[in-house]
């Protein structure tokens, strides 16, 4: 393949991590408005999650004494981590400079070490709330991986590689037809998308109840711009499984040329991600959330879905 | 091959599925419609071998498979649950996560040694034998691991569905004897319908623990 230049390689991918950065909490918004419309409520307006973030910002950090470096250095790590992860899924373009980390199993390494940091920092202050919060995290986080790498997996032997920019190439072929494989993987991704992000089966992240919240209750301690680093990461990573979703399965307007190849892959990317955020607006309303000990019952769910799929692939057309 | 195949193969994949979800479920309604569901995509894939093997008999079968397998037989069950008064859970033996696996390890047991054996064949009828196999395991599985009786009737229906998907792949069966697998299908489910209620008449449940506890196999 042919590309741009190196600068040219350089120059899109800056435009990819601004992008990913500026659009996470408008996603976030996005979700919640929907959320609230379907619900008959007025919402609040879509740019709030920028107001947030910028109040959370401009406020003091409120410390536990026996907080740790661990704790104050944490958010920006995950931050760090999270935007890594951003930055090498070739979003409106296989043209970036770090197409070539791209990796599957890279950006759930990445992923997993900043799940790591926050379940560290959710013990670090001795509150039982940071503590039973990090302990389901990593108890769903068991759970979800295998599912991953399973559906890593499957889209390995059916792509031949565990690059993004690859399996774009290989979806975007005309020979693929229709494959069940590929279905049953973008069902157990989609489950395991939504336990990574803790969305609605898994936790809710609009609530502060003690029984039932994860994530939130891992961050309780945080304020101030520690805050708004999580709360950032929290909006990056939900685009971050949207985003992997629609770049193998729906790379449409992916790898186009020239100026007007670029503007097209950014068109369709955002109108991509905000079908992404109406449809998972719809989808969390429309269910409840799950009892914390069925919650290994619907990840075991994706694992075997994921399982079935590779099994499959050994007599689709190979045969 | 193009998209004769992977429509067979689709339908066939969503087969194995639903037989894993009747695996997955452990309620007697849930477990009735995915009963449903089976024989829908029965009929489906049957239907589509029809098409694609231009076998005009083989729609004959997928009639019956849907008349009997997707609307009569679980349109009985749910009256025999209604009259039975069971909406309630079935005890599975073993966790559901351990039976997954089992059922996972069947679908690739049937596939190693369903897919070295018809090497020669058609690609369609090899996969379509190689996952009829794997219902035909799974309902078996099904049957081993309920405990009670409705779930053991499912498992036995969806392994009949199993061999009538095999039978579709391999050109079809004549249809004297798919009529006569129907009909002996149908007798057998009245035999199980009247012995479900001498059970529970005899014993008050259609638990088969009981049934094990009367003839003196168990403490």
């Amino acid at each position: 393949m042919i590309g741009p230049s190196m600068i040219g390689s350089v120059a899109i991918e800056a435009v990819q991590m601004g992008f990913v950065l500026l659009a996470a909490p408008g996603l976030v918004g996005i979700v919640r408005a929907v959320k609230a419309r379907l619900l008959r409520r007025e919402g609040p307006p879509l740019i709030q999650p920028y107001r947030q973030l910028a109040r959370l910002l401009g406020k003091e950090v409120v410390l536990a004494h026996n907080a740790s470096w661990l704790f104050r250095t944490a958010p920006y790590l995950i931050l760090a981590l999270t935007w890594a992860a951003a930055s090498v899924v070739p979003t409106f373009s296989t043209h970036i400079i770090f197409a070539r980390l791209g990796d599957l199993i890279v950006i759930t390494a990445l992923l997993g070490a900043a799940r790591f940091l926050l379940a560290l920092a959710g013990l670090d202050i001795g509150t039982s709330f940071g503590g039973i919060g990090a302990s389901r995290e990593v108890m769903f986080a068991s759970l979800a991986e295998p599912a991953m790498l399973m559906i890593v997996v499957t889209l390995a032997i059916a792509a031949g590689s565990t690059q993004l920019s690859s399996i774009a190439a290989f979806m975007l072929s005309p020979a693929l037809g229709l494959r069940i494989s590929l279905a049953f993987a973008l069902i157990a991704l989609g489950i395991v998308a939504l336990a990574e992000n803790g969305r609605i089966p898994f936790d809710n992240p609009a609530t502060h109840l003690e029984l039932t919240m994860v994530h939130e209750a891992m961050v309780l301690e945080y304020s101030g711009r520690h805050l708004a680093m999580i709360e950032l990461a929290a909006a990056l990573k939900l685009l971050l499984m949207i985003s992997i979703i629609v770049c193998i399965f729906f790379p449409f307007g992916l790898g186009g040329m020239g100026a007007a190849g670029f503007l097209t892959g950014l068109a369709s990317y955002a109108a991509k991600l905000g079908i992404a955020a109406v449809l998972l607006g719809i989808f969390e309303v429309s269910i409840a959330k799950m009892r914390i000990f069925r919650v290994p019952e619907l990840l075991g769910a994706g694992l075997m879905l994921g399982l079935l799929a590779t099994l499959l692939l050994y007599v689709s057309r190979s045969l | 091959m193009g998209l004769g195949f992977d429509i067979a193969h689709m339908l066939a994949g969503l087969m194995v599925l639903a037989s894993l979800l009747l695996l997955y479920q452990d309620r007697l309604t849930a477990l009735i419609n995915v009963l449903r569901l089976h024989g829908l995509i029965l009929a489906l894939a049957v239907a589509w071998q029809a098409h694609i093997q231009s076998a005009p008999e083989l729609f004959v079968s997928a009639a019956i498979a849907l008349l009997v397998k997707a609307l009569v037989i679980p349109g009985a069950l749910d009256r025999i649950v209604e009259r039975l008064g069971i909406h309630r859970s079935v005890e599975t033996v073993g966790g559901i996560g351990l039976t997954m696996f089992a059922g996972m390890a069947l679908v690739a047991l049937s596939l190693r040694v369903m897919l070295p054996v018809t090497a020669g064949a058609d690609p369609v009828s090899r996969q379509d034998i190689a996952l009829a196999l794997s219902v035909v395991l799974i309902g078996l599985l099904v049957m081993v691991t309920r405990r009670n009786a409705l779930g053991q009737v499912a498992g036995f229906l969806s392994l009949e569905n199993g061999i009538d998907l095999a039978a579709a792949g391999a050109r079809g069966m004549p249809l004297v004897v798919e009529l006569s697998v129907a009909f002996s299908v149908l007798i057998a489910f009245i035999v199980i319908g009247i012995f479900l209620f001498r059970i529970r008449e005899r014993f008050d449940t259609v638990d088969l623990a009981a049934l094990e506890a009367f003839r003196g196999e168990r403490r």
